[in-house]
């Protein structure tokens, strides 16, 4: 987030280099049920950020001394593959990552009803297959899914998306140039159902104003994604169980 | 390469079919699964593929990269390939640096690659003894139903045959070229299971295996690389019958490759 | 009532979906909020005397007490063995818990890794512990045939209405089967005649949701399971 940059990001109409309004989203792809052997899965593709999400569980919880008596945990691997970013990435976790994976566990096991499964361990994997920004909002639209998927109690499906700021101006859902040059960015995550938020980070530099205007962008964009996560689930359904009303 | 335990029954019933002559998804010994490929899915990659191998995918992205040559090798470029058994890809993958399955993986995959020449390693030296292309190959097991062997090499394989080395984006040429390719190594891997010989064993079948032998043969049906696991033995009559379906099955692989992506 | 004309529409709902805002109470798979219901997993609204739930689509076995399972021997303890039974957790076998005498460290020469075995579900307490017995009539270590697993969410289709289902199997089959509440399936008889009955059995499990499935499994058995020398 440098700030400043001779690249204008928005043009005199509003328009972003992408050609997106300030309030829309990147074009975004959900799929549930894509891996075998995971419990449940999902892919998902926010602009050019293409993510798988796996999850195990519930299932006995390794290492032991993680063991709570009386619900179970949510563990969270994210991980960046070595050719997702422009320069390789070298293998292996990294501080980023590790703090990512803490912030996400953190959110769905908001959501999860973990009462039910004392001493358990409810895994979560995140894989970036490829990176331009906004992968932990991606990861984590992807991970709720795959939750779901997995036929695992949850309040309910949790949606990711960030604002930010770019050209001195509120923008939706930042893309690499908008991340790079830009001024801000607020990733956030909600419970749809009541409006709680789970997940929120902010760098960068903003006025009061210009905060809770990201903040309601981001919200509202959040109410789309779920859309989006529920039609994936749905779709799921009726392409794996083929719906046959005849009569009786 | 778990620790799973296969019940008895599913043991008993396995051997039993193989004796048969068939296997439990119906398959004859020497038939491998269905191959599904799609290159050129990582953007952010200079070569990519996904590579489905029955209910086993694995995907394996390159990255070429400037950088400096080897003293003993200053024309040469370098090649470097990593594999990866993550958590998500099967229940028994622990998350952590690569164990002795996944080295043995990426090292049995490189040496096909390699030991064939595959890539034109001098043609991509940029100043001599200063500068060379460094081509990374690193594999990711996303589903993992037995042979990763043979998954990976395909998605490696493929990967780097549909890869550009990025001479714009390092301000080192006009154009980006292709990376020159001069073969394609291609391994199949056989199972022992009692007395029987199965090629492209899946998770059940390669858990009660005795030994297994991956072959890599090249465009000629040379042999360029082969890696014996597992701790039981093979017979001379059978590492026979392993060859000639390497040499067999490799060309099918290979014409069913230039199918899919030319 | 005319039950054909009340068939209730089997109602898609995912979590976070509102199944009832009227003062239901909250059943399986179901949670109450602000006087509201709602559902907690992928699956089929479910409208029953005891609240608004949701009948799960898939997820993991939730083994209760007097439960009929098929367990793996995955590891041996000197007094017990360990059983998978597809749950979340562990479930020990006791050597008080099986019918013979077992000397103490002299458990492998009775069941080993590998073996399947026919368990009942003892108890499981509040903190999920679970214990497992073959104490029972009809447990026993299974030898031989086939194991065929299914989501255990699909295990009452499988015997269907009263047993419909699972006689139609048996009968039509003249195999042997056994139904573990956790989605664990042992067939035994003919091998050829076991095959088609497992296709059957993933069958069912794929078609769950569908009408009809039982007249669909009926031709599919007769369509294709190998005649006797005689037609009964």
């Amino acid at each position: 987030m440098s700030g400043h940059t001779d690249m204008i990001l928005v043009d005199e109409n509003g328009m972003r280099i992408d050609g997106r309004t300030a309030t829309e989203h990147r074009p975004i792809k959900i799929e549930a049920g894509v891996l075998k052997n995971a419990d449940g899965s999902a892919y998902v593709e926010i602009g050019k950020n293409k993510v798988l999400a796996a999850v195990y569980g519930p299932r006995e919880c390794h290492p032991r001394h993680l063991q709570n008596p009386t619900k179970a945990i949510v563990q969270c691997k994210y991980n960046m593959q070595a050719f997702s970013v422009s320069d390789r990435k070298r293998p292996g976790t990294d501080r980023r990552s590790i703090e990512i994976s803490k912030i996400t566990a953190e959110a769905l096991e908001n959501v999860v009803l973990t009462e039910l499964y004392p001493r358990a361990s409810i895994d979560v994997y995140i894989e970036i297959l490829q990176a331009n920004a906004g992968t932990r909002c991606a990861g984590l639209t992807a991970a709720s899914v795959a939750l779901a998927d997995a036929g695992i109690p949850m309040r309910d499906i949790v949606p990711a998306i960030a604002a930010g700021k770019a050209d001195g101006q509120v923008l939706l859902d930042l893309n690499k140039e908008e991340d790079n040059y830009g001024q801000a960015d607020v990733p956030i995550a909600i419970v749809p159902s009541t409006d709680e938020i789970v997940l929120l980070q902010m760098d960068g530099n903003m006025t009061r104003e210009e905060f809770d205007r990201a903040i309601s962008m981001a919200m509202n964009a959040c109410h789309e994604v779920y859309d989006l996560q529920k039609d994936a689930l749905k779709r799921r359904y009726s392409t794996t169980k083929k719906e046959d009303d005849a009569d009786e | 390469m778990s620790n799973e335990v296969i019940s008895e029954i599913k043991r008993d019933h396995i051997m039993n079919l193989l004796t048969k002559g068939t296997r439990t998804d119906g398959r004859g010994l020497s038939d491998i699964r269905e191959i599904q490929i799609v290159t050129d899915c990582i953007e952010s990659a200079d070569g990519s593929a996904r590579v489905k191998l029955g209910n086993t995918e694995v995907i394996a992205g390159i990255k070429i990269i400037p950088g400096s040559p080897f003293p003993d090798t200053p024309r040469s470029g370098v090649l470097t390939t990593g594999a990866e058994l993550i958590p998500m890809a099967h229940q028994s993958f622990e998350s952590g640096p690569p164990g002795e399955d996944a080295i043995e993986l990426a090292r049995v995959v490189d040496r096909g690659i390699r030991e064939s020449g595959m890539v034109d390693v001098d043609a991509l030296c940029i100043t001599e003894g200063e500068k060379v292309w460094m081509c990374f190959i690193d594999i990711y097991a996303l589903d993992y139903d037995g042979n990763l062997f043979d998954a990976s090499n395909l998605a490696a394989v493929c990967a780097l045959k549909t890869a550009t080395i990025p001479w714009v984006q390092y301000g080192l040429g006009e154009e980006d070229t292709p990376l020159p390719i001069t073969c394609m190594p291609i391994s199949v891997t056989s199972c022992k299971i009692g007395n029987a010989l199965i090629l492209d064993p899946n998770f059940d079948e390669e858990h009660i295996s005795s030994a297994r032998l991956t072959v890599t043969t090249d465009d000629q049906g040379n042999f360029r690389a082969m890696q014996k696991g597992g701790k039981g033995s093979i017979t001379v009559d059978d590492l026979n019958d392993c060859l000639d379906a390497a040499v067999e099955k490799g060309k099918e692989i290979r014409e069913k490759i230039a199918q899919i992506i030319g | 009532m005319d039950r054909r004309n009340a068939k209730p529409k089997r109602e898609l709902v995912l979590p976070g979906d509102v199944l009832d805002e009227d003062g239901a109470k909250a059943g399986d798979y179901a949670y109450a909020r602000e006087g509201k219901v709602y559902a907690a997993v992928l699956g089929i609204k479910n409208v029953s005397p005891l609240g608004v739930g949701v009948i799960p689509l898939w997820g993991q076995y939730m083994p209760s007490a007097g439960d009929l399972v098929i367990g793996i021997i995955n590891d041996i303890g000197s007094s017990n063995w360990m059983v998978d039974i597809k749950a979340p957790y562990p479930a020990p076998l006791h050597v008080n818990e099986v019918p013979w005498k077992v000397e103490f460290g002299d458990t492998s020469r009775f069941l080993n890794i590998g073996n399947v075995v026919l368990l009942k579900v003892l108890s499981v307490d509040e903190s999920k512990k679970i214990q497992v017995t073959m104490n029972d009539s009809g447990l026993r270590r299974l030898e031989g045939g086939m194991l065929v697993e299914i989501a255990h969410s699909k295990v009452s289709r499988v015997i269907g209405k009263s047993g419909s289902m699972i006689q139609l199997l048996k009968g039509l089959s003249d195999c042997r089967i056994t139904v573990g509440q956790n989605g664990r399936i042992w067939i035994d008889g003919d091998e050829d005649r076991a095959a088609v009955v497992a296709e059957a059995i993933k069958m069912i499990e794929e078609n769950a949701q569908s009408s009809d499935l039982t007249n669909r499994i009926k031709d599919f058995l007769e369509a294709r399971l190998p005649a006797y020398d005689e037609e009964e």
